[in-house]
């Protein structure tokens, strides 16, 4: 059989690729890459410094809430990195793939060979997103893993006071630490959605990252200018404590729901934009 | 239709492209280009660097948008029915280029990934094709350009392609290299699969395809069989006698004979055969002995030079088979 009668019958048998398959092969790729143990190894050694540095100092964060109870029980350990985490590092650590996973191809010239196969560019982009976020809630959970654990094996797994002042049980305190985690992967996602769009819109990955960055503390910035109160209920650097709602008595959801919808807001046109884009522009160099 | 209900028309040519233009602001990279690859040609897509192959190739691809014009493969639009334009299709623009921190094998595993259905199991024949086993457990990354090249190929050949659209692919190969790459298409070719060759190597047009186009400043100014621009190209002849310059006054008054000039080892001239004929006689009767009257004939390297360089088409027929 010559090559050309070969190449119609596997045409005709050859089943296309899922999403899925793509999405495989992107985490591998994340996984191949030193830029992803760099954001992976800053959320881990980040929380080991924070409680270094309990242990070596007297002190703590009083003025952050959970400051105080911080050498009462290894719990709040995860709940104060949080809060820092959200000024600077989370946005850096998500953007870091994320502004990187799209431009990396322009980088490289290898879009074009994952385009000339049999995957559509929507495929592809849904790969990549999914990528994306899934590196950042490894990241997160890495992050609050190891605080936790740090924090347990040094200060013990004690209840937990909440912010209402009340105490719960270790079990309800895991219960909410997870809850929080959740709620704090929604701005983390809307960053990673705007990391994604730079990173497409501007085919490189530093442009991508720092600008990223740069975005998140523009809004840290206009957050603390008291004249401009009344956006900061509005800003995706708020959104970043939404969870705290859920270490209150009686839980209180309006911040978890407005971040919910304001995360949305800025997440979702991102996406759209930033699937827009991908999926007509010219694939061009390399 | 969506990507998966795009089947390939019966008896569609591989490649048929009609009116392909392009421009970035005020250049147009590629003008009004018609282009039809039959089933089993060996086409050589041949211009100098900058003349919009690498553009129109993009385009066959649906890599990049026309400003105007539509491309089709086997009667499919990659534009409109996506990935599902492209089954059967396989090859490269411009180098091929891999993930640098995965090995040789492992860039091979994705693209199989990619591509669907049995591709794995032809991972070994396809390093074993291009002669890469030996390193394909290397990283990309520390490739030569010539093994780059022929992992090239080995992804292609994972998708059993019908047809193969190859940039330049011997580009940068050490002569080798070269001669290797060659035979690797020759083979392809000799197996029925449909080839498009883009390159600025004549030699290598002329050895491999059997159909060219040739472009110049994006636009398409042959199209036709490489052996009918040949024969049509050439034309001329070379003369010596026994008195060159009565010869060349002779010319210069016969009926169809043009561009006659003396050369270092005696005159040339352009005519057809009638009119070379007669000249024969004229000479002749003139007195003139004829000690050599040899056809021209024509490289394609030459007439390459002919139609890109020259204002006009060369004296040729501009193009062979338009659309």
């Amino acid at each position: 059989m010559s090559a050309a009668a070969a190449g119609d019958e596997a045409s005709a048998r050859r089943r296309r690729p899922r999403a899925l398959t793509a999405y495989r092969w992107e985490l591998r790729k994340l996984r191949a890459q030193k830029r992803t143990y760099i954001g992976l190894g800053a959320a881990v050694l980040v929380p080991c410094i924070f409680v270094v540095a309990l242990m070596v100092e007297a002190g703590g964060p009083d003025e952050v809430p959970f400051g105080r109870y911080v050498r009462e029980t290894g719990l709040a350990i995860p709940l104060i990195l949080l809060i820092f985490g959200s000024i600077w590092l989370f946005p850096l650590i998500t953007a870091l793939v994320a502004g990187d996973i799209f431009a990396t191809e322009d980088n490289h010239g290898t879009l074009k060979t994952i385009l000339t196969r049999s995957v559509d560019r929507g495929q592809i982009f849904t790969a990549k997103l999914l990528a994306a976020f899934t590196y950042a809630f490894v990241a997160l959970c890495l992050f609050a893993g190891t605080a936790l654990l740090l924090g347990g094996l040094r200060f013990g797994f004690d209840p937990l006071t909440t912010l209402s002042g009340t105490t719960v049980s270790s079990s309800r305190g895991l219960t909410l630490i997870a809850a929080s985690l959740g709620v704090y992967l929604l701005p983390t996602l809307a960053v990673a959605s705007l990391a994604l769009l730079l990173s497409i819109a501007s085919r490189n990955s530093a442009a991508a990252v720092v600008g990223t960055l740069m975005f998140s503390l523009i809004l840290q910035l206009i957050g603390i200018i008291s004249g401009l109160d009344f956006l900061r209920p509005y800003l995706l650097s708020t959104q970043f404590n939404a969870w705290q709602g859920l270490l209150r008595e009686p839980i209180d959801w309006a911040p978890i729901v407005r971040a919910a919808w304001v995360c949305a807001c800025y997440g979702v046109p991102a996406l759209l934009a930033g699937w827009i884009v991908f999926t007509r522009r010219d694939v061009a160099g390399g | 239709m969506g990507r998966d209900g795009a089947p390939a028309v019966s008896g569609a040519p591989p490649i048929e492209a009609r009116g392909l233009v392009k421009r970035y602001g005020r250049i147009t990279a590629v003008d009004h280009v018609d282009l039809t690859v039959e089933r089993g040609d060996v086409y050589g897509y041949l211009g100098p660097n900058g003349a919009g192959k690498t553009t129109s190739l993009r385009m066959l691809l649906g890599l990049i948008r026309p400003d105007e014009g539509s491309a089709r493969l086997f009667g499919r639009d990659p534009l409109r029915d996506g990935a599902g334009a492209l089954e059967g299709v396989a090859g490269f623009v411009e180098a091929p280029r891999f993930y640098p921190y995965l090995t040789g094998r492992r860039n091979l595993e994705l693209c199989a990934a990619l591509d669907g259905g049995d591709a794995k199991t032809r991972i070994e024949r396809g390093l074993d094709t291009v002669d890469l086993s030996d390193r394909a457990r290397d990283r990309f990354g520390g490739y030569s350009h010539g093994m780059r090249q022929r992992l090239g190929i080995a992804a292609a050949l994972l998708r059993d392609p019908r047809l193969l659209v190859l940039d330049e692919p011997t580009t940068g190969l050490d002569p080798a290299g070269m001669r290797d790459m060659r035979r690797l298409i020759r083979r392809l070719a000799d197996d029925g699969i449909t080839v498009l060759l883009s390159s600025h190597l004549m030699g290598e047009v002329e050895e491999l395809c059997d159909r060219v186009a040739i472009v110049r400043s994006g636009s398409v100014i042959y199209e036709g069989a490489l052996a009918e621009l040949l024969r049509t190209a050439a034309g001329g002849y070379r003369l010596r006698t026994s008195d060159d310059a009565r010869a060349l006054e002779l010319c210069s008054s016969e009926p169809g004979i043009s561009e006659a000039e003396a050369t270092e080892d005696g005159l040339a001239f352009a005519a057809d055969e009638p009119a070379a004929g007669a000249l024969s006689l004229a000479l002749a009767e003139a007195g003139i002995e004829i000690r050599a009257l040899i056809p021209r004939s024509a490289s394609l390297e030459e007439l390459f030079f002919r139609l890109t360089e020259e204002d006009g088409n060369g004296g040729l027929p501009a193009r062979e088979r338009a659309s």
